[in-house]
């Protein structure tokens, strides 16, 4: 018996999603009385495989085979699946990002075990085992009982938090069985950007909306995020305009976050944006219209254009930084 | 070649939405069905493809998993541009038991390309998609922005968290696809949905397959405080809002 955790690397470095659910995966396993493992696919230092230790890993099963570059999901189904087996795990737990979604429902077919996406919490009750996730893009939450004796689930990201606990993780290398046959698809260049705060891990969002009246008109709102240290996000019209790119599109068909903090600059609040933002603990808005939908969703709000509001909080957040 | 395209028929995005039986069930009175936005950008793709490629292109199929009530999707997919479209009757319970039905279908009648999209807008599940590929023992290539047809090579961009990748992939193949696939979603055209009303519609039944999930009860989010306005002359407040209450700076 056991918890099974796949974190995903960044170039060899664990990031907050990472921490977070080796933490949910540890606490999972202390509610059914068992261990969390964790498989680590590609090459990390082992220092870095060790902070998953104090996150509450006791056992960190390290893969690395030369064939793998970038995520082959036929290969990692299958490395998964086997790591799973030989620790005789019930539930197997990945990060509900895309690496997440793309491998968990393949290893759940794989250990015929039915899955529950995008979890947000520990689970209701073991037995029946129920978990709680957004349904409906954040307009409700559903509470989802899974049937079979194997589980798999996904982790909303910022949902739960990454509790230090402090055990000794036993660190072992695994080979697993791989063919040609799970090499058939081949990742031809990576672009990696990898000292920017990805948008689904950040704790804090600066977004902006048709307000921003046009393409180059974004300076403002980059600086503020550098900083808050946030990542930027954006609505559906200003992805579609090309204003920005279609990864910062955040609402019902772009991505759903779960920062700390939102900060929404010129965007109305089209019910298919506020459900992209809903499971935001704390949102702030910014709109020349005080009747706009988001102010509804918003914790403060300032009435006012974006182009004279935000050159004077630039301002006052670098004064207050400087205290 | 041979597209298939994953269809889920779902409640529009700007639904209210309510449950009933003791907040059990989802209600589904009053509203609108629409293709699933994702599945229906993979349609769009498809037809692109199709149009732009000669005649490598032989079919694009819809299929969709549910009872009679599903097929005025169908209908408006066939109207967009699908050649023909499959539904196999059954009340989808679960993911595990959707992927069943498509992959009895697709072992029966093989497809060169399967397209499903990366969630769908009700449960948000984003299953159905890799559990299939499992189920077909295909490679699968999720979160794709873009797919191209090149002298028969496939070539597909996929998202990932914090870039983006190039790949290739051997054919049969199931691509996951997200926003970025295609533009804008095609409208049906007043020749499309006359053509619509003679292209086939198969009916296939179901398989045998279990469900391993189910929902067993839904809650609506709490309302929401009242919104604390602050003067936007005094943008100092906010900043204090930041360092006291929020502490992000």
């Amino acid at each position: 018996m056991s918890v099974l955790a796949f974190t995903e690397n960044w170039d060899g470095k664990f990031k907050k999603i990472s921490f977070e659910l080796v933490s949910y995966a540890h606490q999972l396993a202390a509610q059914m009385n068992t261990n969390a493992v964790v498989v680590s696919i590609g090459n990390v230092p082992e220092e870095e495989l060790k902070k998953l230790g104090h996150y509450g890993a006791s056992k960190i099963v390290r893969v690395e085979d030369n064939r793998i570059s970038g995520l082959i999901n036929k290969a990692f189904t299958a490395i998964i699946a086997q790591v799973a087996e030989k620790e005789g795990a019930d539930v197997v737990v990945f990060s509900h990002n895309f690496t997440g979604k793309a491998l968990a429902p393949r290893v759940a077919v794989r250990l015929r075990a039915g899955m529950a996406s995008g979890v947000n919490a520990l689970p209701d009750s073991l037995d029946p085992f129920v978990v709680k996730k957004g349904v409906f893009t954040g307009k409700a939450i559903g509470h989802i009982t899974i049937k079979s004796a194997k589980k798999v689930l996904t982790l909303f990201p910022n949902s739960v938090e990454a509790i230090e606990a402090d055990e000794n993780a036993v660190i072992e290398t695994f080979t697993p069985q791989l063919s040609d046959a799970h090499f058939a698809t081949k990742v031809l260049e990576v672009k990696k950007v990898t000292d920017k705060v990805l948008l689904t891990d950040a704790e804090v969002v600066v977004s902006g909306g048709r307000g921003m009246k046009g393409a180059d008109k974004w300076a403002p709102l980059e600086e503020l995020a550098g900083l808050l240290g946030a990542a930027i996000a954006c609505t559906r019209p200003v992805s579609d305009e090309g204003w920005r790119p279609h990864g910062e599109h955040v609402g019902q068909t772009g991505k759903i976050v779960a920062p700390n903090v939102y900060l929404a600059f010129g965007i109305s609040g089209a019910i298919q944006h506020l459900g992209g933002i809903s499971a935001s603990k704390h949102i702030i808005a910014v709109n020349t219209d005080k009747d706009a939908p988001i102010f509804e969703a918003a914790e403060y709000g300032i009435v006012g254009d974006v182009q004279q509001v935000l050159p004077k909080l630039i301002e006052a957040v670098r004064e207050a930084k400087k205290q | 070649m041979k597209i298939l395209i994953c269809l889920s028929n779902v409640p529009d995005t700007t639904t209210k939405i309510k449950f009933t039986g003791d907040n059990t069930q989802f209600d589904a009175a009053g509203v609108q069905w629409i293709i699933n936005p994702w599945d229906e950008l993979a349609l769009t793709r498809a037809l692109e493809i199709k149009e732009t490629s000669g005649t490598t292109i032989e079919k694009v199929t819809v299929l969709t998993v549910g009872k009679a009530d599903t097929e005025p999707t169908l209908r408006k997919a066939l109207a967009i541009g699908a050649d023909d479209a499959v539904r196999i009757d059954a009340e989808p319970k679960d993911a595990y038991q959707v992927a069943a039905q498509i992959t009895g279908f697709v072992k029966e009648q093989p497809y060169d390309i399967i397209l499903c999209g990366i969630e769908s807008s009700d449960y948000n599940g984003s299953t159905v998609g890799g559990m299939l590929a499992e189920f077909l023992d295909s490679p699968s290539v999720s979160s794709v922005s873009g797919l191209f047809l090149e002298n028969g090579q496939i070539r597909l961009n996929r998202e990932i968290d914090g870039g983006q990748e190039v790949l290739e992939t051997m054919i049969p193949f199931v691509a996951i696809v997200q926003k970025g696939i295609a533009k804008e979603p095609r409208i049906p055209s007043m020749r499309g949905i006359m053509m619509a009303r003679s292209k086939p519609l198969t009916v296939k039944p179901a398989v045998a397959a279990d469900e391993l999930t189910g929902f067993t009860a839904f809650e609506l989010p709490p309302p929401h405080a009242k919104c604390k306005m602050i003067d936007a002359e005094n943008v100092g407040e906010l900043v204090k809002v930041f360092r006291n209450e929020l502490k992000i700076i």
